[in-house]
């Protein structure tokens, strides 16, 4: 369908931005306290506007009365092409927070090659978008330390998180087809270095936070990829209530 | 990057997480804004630490561009005068009219000081 690796890879940045912005918004009214409640939302409204942009580019090289709105609303589960970490369901705090985490760790070294890269249009995005992912680095990871090195409820809870998300984690630096193209073109930044970095960040952290470091790769590896389109069963609910009123009432507006 | 600063100067109280959330203490937010010379009080909130206070003040207080400066308080650091020597405290100041620089006249030179 898209065979042009800057439109899919533009895409992919995309929906991990909607899909994660749109897990934390499920927290909204419903956080443990008021504070977080906001500080969750906030992380929401700043993925979702950080979607747009790469939304509005993509549209912008599709052509075709293609818009963000039409890329966000009426696309379906197979051309989505965010990774399966941001789509896994919320879980409890600790989930969430490690969750954001893992992703914001990511997100924070891939941007900042992305802004020092030869793509202008990304890049202008991205450097606009780093001050935010630092926050959400800072905040997440303070909040795994905070859990993990906490009561003992709470170490038990990260742990659970741990095993429930880290199998996730490797498909974060694993290059999809798209990626392949743009690393040989010298458009993006080479996968195995930002896997690197990654891992030293992660395992820093979970140190500090006295929680068991699984080591790359230390789980199942994936069997699919949902940068390749094939994800789990939860995109499929998530798109379904994001997109309900798009497709039951087209083109409507506030 | 920034956080890593974050970790290696934040200072360490034992256990830092080790508060269950009953034990959180209330901190009193201060926010300056840009054009603003000092802190004006913004509310209160609960955070386990100083960190996550600054956190929450800053997610609370300055979504809207309130304030580029923040300031957290334990609330229990703060000591106020009390309702009842207000009488004591306050009153004799209001007929000694002496106190203010209100005689001087300034030279022309000096009319915006």
């Amino acid at each position: 369908m898209i065979n042009n690796p800057l439109i899919e890879y533009t895409l992919h940045l995309a929906d991990n931005a909607l899909v994660l912005g749109h897990r934390n918004s499920e927290w909204t009214g419903h956080g443990p306290v008021l504070e977080q409640d906001i500080a969750i939302s906030n992380i929401a409204l700043d993925l979702v506007g950080q979607a747009r942009y790469f939304y509005q580019y993509a549209a912008e090289l599709m052509g075709g009365g293609a818009t963000e709105d039409s890329l966000a609303f009426l696309r379906d589960c197979r051309q989505y092409k965010n990774c399966l970490l941001v789509e896994q369901p919320n879980g409890d705090w600790a989930r969430t927070v490690l969750r954001q985490f893992l992703f914001s760790a990511h997100q924070h070294l891939l941007f900042s090659e992305l802004t020092a890269g030869k793509e202008p249009r990304l890049a202008a995005i991205c450097e606009k978008a780093l001050k935010e992912v630092t926050y959400h680095l800072r905040w997440s990871g303070e909040w795994v330390i905070r859990l993990g090195d906490g009561t003992e409820e709470s170490h038990r809870r990260m742990l659970q998180a741990i095993e429930d998300l880290w199998e996730y984690t490797s498909e974060l630096t694993l290059p999809s087809q798209c990626e392949v193209n743009l690393e040989h073109a010298g458009v993006i930044a080479d996968s195995g270095r930002l896997r690197e970095c990654w891992n030293k960040k992660v395992q820093e952290l979970l140190d500090e936070a006295t929680l068991p470091y699984p080591g790359p790769g230390s789980k199942l590896s994936l069997r699919w990829s949902g940068k390749e389109g094939l994800h789990s069963e939860h995109l499929g609910y998530l798109l379904a209530e994001m997109q309900f009123l798009q497709r039951a009432y087209p083109e409507s507006r506030w | 990057m920034s956080t890593d600063n974050e970790h290696t100067g934040q200072e360490k109280s034992p256990a830092p997480g080790a508060k269950p959330q009953g034990d959180w203490p209330l901190w009193e937010v201060f926010i300056r804004n840009k054009q603003g010379l000092d802190h004006k009080h913004a509310g209160s909130l609960h955070a386990a630490d100083a960190q996550m206070a600054i956190e929450n003040a800053r997610d609370v207080y300055t979504r809207r561009m309130e304030g580029v400066s923040i300031w957290v308080v334990e609330s229990r650091h703060i000591h106020a005068s009390s309702a009842e020597e207000s009488g004591s405290l306050f009153d004799p100041a209001n007929d000694k009219v002496y106190r203010h620089p209100t005689f001087y006249e300034l030279p022309e030179e000096l009319k915006y000081m």
